[in-house]
Order: structure tokens, then sequence, then C-alpha cells
């Protein structure tokens, strides 16, 4: 067969495709989103982001029950959004198959925190497969569905960012042939998680739960290696490959199934081996479980808890005398912090939020880079759309103290994900705090994804469009204002007048992203800084944009600058904006 | 005859400058030469500006698409001092492949932090091998200053038993027909620099 390089999230869509399921939702988020946009490019499916992963969900349970095979995919803090449909429909079960794949993010490379999610098919008694590389990732997923249909319950996939992000060699096989199954096959007693029903279903989830623990005990992808008796290794996932890559002579149960675990084939193992290292990053989760068995392994205590392993992480745990590697060089290098780009509408609209002090509450997305010195732009950030009800909490709390002081800031797409809600909640508890909604016409953050604010869906095709204005009016919101962010003067009265006023206020700053194709941003020519008229002031380097540097030592006649400003041309998209905090007029 | 043991290239430099493109090609050369592959990023959140590393391992048969630190046996820098900051990853007797571009950081740019200035002498007084070129000019002289991922692939070409085929055969895989002959002068630049 066919062999191909393929990233963990590519090997994925094709293992969904060549399992013949033509139909998937999802919410973008590192590092799950390709597998949705590698996914709707095949042929004959349909594929849609929903506004968020609950709705994602729901939407492949709808489909699921009419018959079909379905998928779901998010990163792991958006199985917390998911969470209540999932937990009920291991209950319901499914007609057809669903699968939901979540990706988390050991290290955060991407996300607010590294929840372990493993614990969620414990939690909500879903059965889940981990993957260890893009091959397995094709094949795990085919799998996957397989158990769902034979089972009839939702399957957890589960895989990390190395996993998804790396890429290797994978072989093609064979689509298989999509049947079409879909039938409206009413069944009220099942899928009705009224009481009466849900309790007939819990004990029928217990069932499921024996069935499959048999099931696993056999299941081909948990896979015993007998080498040096010595020392054995139960692990799943990438830390296979690591701790492979550094002890390849140890035993190994590497298991491709991390929930139910195979009681019976973890005892066989554990009996042929002297002493046993549960590898796993993140929680102990197989270590407690093993344990609780009554298995003497060692885990935790040597292991760290935090952060994605290496080959050399798990290396030094098992050989504690062994001396790390270090770098001969012994200086401070500059870091690179991640940063907005050059032209991005974040950049003024925060320049001139930072002159109000107010106390900001940040949301989820590239703004939240608005953080990082010199913009300072953010005092908070938990989690998608948590802006605006904490906004409207702390205004709440403080009552006089907090007024004209406290303000939430939100994108267009999480906005849409999770900001409707709590915007109403401001409108019905008639809040004092002001949002902006930072619309630059896109999810920019996970590259550029479709939104029900942008006209288009995740298929190419022109849709309707939210109309942020008329929906904030129609939740109540009556102090509105649309303004450009790349006009720092408008901006601040904007913000200065609605702080001022009485009542629940939204300001939306409107201005496509500047990487955003589609939206046709012209770069305007590169601006100069005219060294006769530059003081060295630096006003223009609090804007923190990438080709604006300084330079030491460039003095001039009858001033007492020590310096001046520079602005690379090969970067300068002609925003304008350093010409509009220059007050000396030395940059055109 | 392929040699079974794995070998590690780390790829390093600043977002934007084709490091992914890179060490796509890459990998692409050693699965034609007949290895088995495994690659893996590390970057931050900003589409440009921060530090891209790119992990590229192969062999008989790979486990780990990362290298453990201290065993990386050759680094393709794509900007000058970015190859200072992962020196812990490579063996004693690593070769270096480095661009001698530079790409100032925010805290240089703002004045608060010097760039090193004796990036090529630390290098070539600690390891074995440093190969220096500016691949941005040659890539310039090539036709397109964008083309400087090429030419440094170009250069680490000569580091590796992979035959010139090979590598123009997945180069051709990798661009479009009007950009080939550019990318394929970048890469022989690369070779001869």
């Amino acid at each position: 067969m066919k062999k191909e390089l393929m990233s963990g999230n590519e090997a994925i869509a094709r293992g969904v495709y060549e399992a013949g399921v033509r139909f998937a939702a999802a919410y973008p988020g590192t590092p799950s989103t390709e597998i949705m946009e590698e996914f709707a490019k095949y042929d004959g499916v349909y594929a849609e982001w929903a506004p968020n992963e609950k709705v994602a969900v729901e939407v492949a349970i709808g489909a699921a029950l009419g018959g079909a095979k379905a998928l779901a995919v998010m990163k792991h803090v958006g199985v917390n959004v998911a969470a209540d449909p999932i937990f009920t429909v291991s209950y319901t079960g499914i007609a057809g198959a669903l699968v939901i794949i979540s990706a988390d993010d050991p290290s955060m490379h991407s996300s607010q925190n590294e929840q372990d999610n493993r614990n969620y098919a414990k939690f909500a008694k879903i059965p889940m497969l981990e993957p260890a590389d893009p091959q397995e990732a094709k094949d795990y997923v085919r799998l996957a569905f397989k158990i769902s249909e034979q089972f009839d319950t939702p399957v957890f996939l589960r895989t990390t960012t190395r996993v998804s992000h790396s890429k290797s060699v994978v072989t093609l096989s064979e689509p298989q042939i999509s049947e079409d199954k879909t039938t409206l096959a009413y069944n009220a007693g099942k899928y009705v998680m009224v009481p009466i029903n849900a309790r007939t279903r819990r004990v029928e989830v217990e069932k499921r739960q024996q069935a499959l623990k048999e099931f696993v005990e056999t299941f081909p992808e948990n896979k015993m290696e007998i080498n040096d008796p010595e020392v054995g290794i139960i692990t799943a996932g990438m830390p296979y490959n690591y701790t492979k890559d550094v002890f390849p002579n140890f035993s190994y149960l590497k298991l491709g199934m991390v929930y139910p675990l195979p009681e019976k084939l973890i005892r066989d193992f554990a009996s042929q081996v002297k002493k046993i290292y549960v590898v796993e990053e993140l929680d102990p989760y197989l270590e407690e479980q093993i344990k609780a068995m009554g298995i003497k392994v060692i885990g935790k205590e040597i292991f760290p808890y935090t952060n994605e392993f290496d080959p050399g992480i798990i290396k030094n745990a098992i050989n504690s005398n062994l001396e790390s590697a270090v770098s001969p060089y012994k200086e401070n290098l500059a870091q690179r912090p991640p940063n907005l780009c050059p032209g991005c509408p974040h950049r003024g609209l925060f320049y001139a939020l930072k002159k109000s002090k107010a106390y900001v509450h940040g949301d989820i997305g590239c703004y939240t880079l608005s953080y990082l010195k010199p913009l300072e732009g953010l005092h908070s950030c938990i989690c998608m759309g948590a802006s605006i009800g904490m906004a409207h909490g702390m205004s709440k709390a403080l009552g006089e103290k907090g007024k004209g002081k406290v303000v939430g800031v939100i994108g267009d797409s999480t906005f849409l994900h999770s900001g409707i809600t709590p915007l109403m909640n401001m409108a019905y508890n008639n809040s004092d705090a002001l949002i902006i909604i930072l619309d630059n016409s896109t999810t920019a953050m996970t590259g550029m994804q479709e939104h029900p604010g942008t006209g288009y869906t995740l298929m190419g095709k022109e849709a309707k469009k939210v109309n942020l204005k008329v929906l904030v009016s129609a939740l109540g919101i009556e102090n509105i204002k649309v303004i450009d962010p790349n006009n720092i003067k408008e901006t601040q009265s904007a913000i200065k007048e609605e702080l001022a006023n009485s009542g629940p206020s939204v300001i939306i700053a409107q201005r496509p992203c500047a990487l955003f194709k589609r939206a046709n941003v012209k770069s305007q020519p590169p601006l100069k800084v005219d060294p006769d008229k530059c003081e060295g002031c630096k006003s223009c380097l609090g804007l923190n944009c990438p080709p604006i540097s300084w330079k030491k030592g460039v003095t001039k006649e009858g001033s007492k600058r020590k310096g001046i400003s520079f602005i690379d041309a090969t970067l300068c998209n002609g925003c304008g904006l350093c010409a509009q905090v220059c007050k000396f007029d030395a940059i055109s | 005859m392929i040699d079974s043991k794995v070998k590690s290239i780390l790829f390093a430099g600043v977002g934007g400058q084709g490091i992914l493109r890179a060490s796509d090609i890459m990998c692409m050369a050693m699965m034609e030469a007949g290895f088995d592959v495994k690659k893996s990023e590390v970057h931050g959140m900003a589409q440009r500006g921060g530090c891209v590393t790119s992990h590229v391992r192969y062999g008989s048969k790979v486990y780990s698409p990362l290298a453990e630190s201290g065993s990386i046996e050759t680094l393709v820098s794509f900007e000058k001092m970015e190859a200072l900051r992962y020196l812990k990853f490579l063996s004693k007797d690593a070769s270096i492949i480095l661009n001698t571009e530079e790409i100032y950081p925010p805290a240089v740019n703002r004045g608060d932090s010097e760039y090193p200035n004796d990036v090529i002498d630390f290098l070539k007084n600690h390891y074995p091998k440093v190969i220096a070129l500016n691949a941005a000019k040659l890539a310039h002289e090539a036709g397109n200053i964008r083309a400087a991922n090429v030419v440094l692939l170009g250069a680490v070409s000569n580091l590796m038993n992979i035959e010139k085929s090979v590598w123009e055969s997945v180069i051709k895989k990798s661009f479009p027909q009007k950009l080939l002959k550019l990318n394929l002068d970048a890469f022989q630049m690369g070779i001869t620099a």
C-alpha cells in the first residue's frame, strides 16, 4: 500500500475517512484543529465548524442517533465545554457510531492548563484509545468506530500535542465502502433521559462496562513485549516511544486502550517481570489503577507530574545517577516571546485601553498575547467566554469602587463560542461593566477558521453571517459603539465615553486580522522614521510592533536624544499606528 | 545499505523562516532513501518571530520523534544566535550548519539586551565542524530571499549520504513548477557554499 509522511492529525482524518465515516463536527483548538481541516478535504464528507464543542458533540450525537457514524473533535479543554452531553450520551448509547477526539496539550504549548483527559474516560464510563504515533492514530480511530458500533457506546480517542503534531511514515489502507445506514428509527425509552429511563440505562452502562472489560483483555493493541525480565515498563501513547528509544531492551506492556484497563493482562505482565515502572505524562492515571489491583509499581515518585516527557527525562528518572546534558554556552540569551503580528488590529485597541487604567478581564485568542510587556493589556484570563461573566461579577462586587474601571475583552469567534449567554446576563442583571468585542472577522489564533460571523462554512460555502451589533442589541444592550481599533484617538474616546456610561456597554472593535487573505487587507507602504525629527522618546516602542527597533548612540546636535527608532521595511505592513503615537511627527 | 543507528538533526530558527517546510523536505528525502523517519516541532503561539525548532530522526526503525539532550549529531541553525539556544541537545562532536543572518529579538530591538557578537568563534571553539554561510544572501542571488531554507538544505545535504537525485525528486514534489528552478538553484548554492 501507499506510504505517506503524515502528521498525527492528518492520519486521524485519513483513518476516519477509511472507516467510512462521512460526518464530523468540531470547534477549532490547538492541537486538534487540522483534523477537521484535513477531513473536510475528502470526497463526499460533511464537516462543520460548530460555534463551540458542546454544540459539536450534540450535532454528532444527533447524527449518530440517526444511524450515521459521526465524529466530534476538540482540544482537551473543549471536552469541559462538551462534558454535559458527553456524560449522558454514555447512558443512552448511540444508534450509529460516535467517536470523540480529545487532543490534550501536556506542557501547555498553546493552552491555559494541562488537564489529563484520560480521567474523563473513567469519569464518564466511556472507552478510550490512545495512539502513540501517526500510524497508530490512523489505525486506532478506525478501531474506535468499530468498538462504538459493537458496544453501542461513544468512544474517546485521546491524542497529545506530540502525537497530533509529529510526522512519520503512515501506510494507507483502502477506504471502507461507506454504507448509508441512516434512518429515522424511534426509540424514546432509550434516548429520553428522564429519571425512569436513565435508571434503566444506568444499569446498561455497567453491563457494557463488564463486556468491555472482557473485550479489552484480548484487544490486540494492548501489546506485551517480554525482553529483559528484570525491568518491565507499563505505558501508553507517546511515552512508549520515548522509553523504547532509551531502553530498547526492557520488557513492555504498551496499552492501546487506556480505559477500561486489562486487569488480567496487567497481572500476567507483572508476573513475568521483576521491577515495574509506569511511565505516563501528567496524572498517575494508570499507576493508581494498577496499584489498586495490588501490584507494586514505581511511578510518580520518580517521574514528573508536570509537562510532557522526552527520552532524556525518562532516562534520567530511571538512572538517577546520570548527569544531564548541559550547554557549553553560559550567557543569558534574549527570549523571543510570542507577539502580535505587524499590522495586528489588537495592537491599537490595547494601546488605547491601557491609557484608561481599567481592570481588563481577558479571554482566549491572539489578544491574550497583549498580556506581555510592554502592552500589559490583561489582568485575568481563565477560559473561553469567561471575560464577560468575570467583568460583570467584579463590577457588581465592587459597586461604586469599580465604576468606570472594569472591562472584558473577547474575540469574535470566542464571543460566539460562549460569550452570548454571559452578555445576556449583563443586560438582564443590569451590569456596569464594558465589554469590547475584538472582531477581526476570523478565528485567528488557530489559523483562520470560519465561524458563524464570517459568512462562510468549513466546506467553503457561503453562509448566513451573524450581525454582531444586531445580536448585542437583541440581548438588551443599549450602549453600543462600532469603531476601528487602528484609529487610536477614536478608540480612546469611545472607551472613555462607554466607561463613564451607566449600565452595560459594548464596543465592537472591527478590523480584519492582518494575515487574513480573504479580507484582502492590503498592506500599505512601509513607514519610515525621519532621523532629523526623531527625538528618541521611545513612544513607538510602547506598541511592541516587531519591525520597530531602537538604535543606541545616534545622537543629534541640540537634542538630548540618546538614540533613535528604526522601522524594518521588510516587516512593516504600514498600519500607521506608530505614526499616530509619535509626538514629533517623525514617522510617515 | 541503511545504517541501523538512529540519527538526529535539529532545525532551529525564528518563525517565518521556512524551517518546517525545510524539515518536511528533509523527511521526504529520508523516506525516499528508504529510512524510517519521524519529526516533531516545538514552536510557540506566534505565527512570526517566535523560536521554532524541528527534530528530524531517521534510521532503520525510529521510536521517538524527539531526540535526547546531548545526542543530536547535526544542527541546522536558520538564524545566528538561535544556534546558541539549543547546544545542550547536541553531542560534543556535532556538526553545525549556521546561517549568519541576524534577526533581533524584541529585547534587542528595544535596546534592553545585546545581540551576542561572538557566535561563530564560540561555536568553532566548541564543535569540530561549523559551516557558516549567509543563506539569505545566496537565496537572493538564486532569485528570492525566501529560498534561504532550501540553501541551508543544500548545505546540510553535504553531510548526508543521500543521492542528489533523491533531493531533486523531493524538491520537485515540494514546490509548484514556477518556483522549481529557483529552489533547485538555491539547493545547489547550498551545496557549493
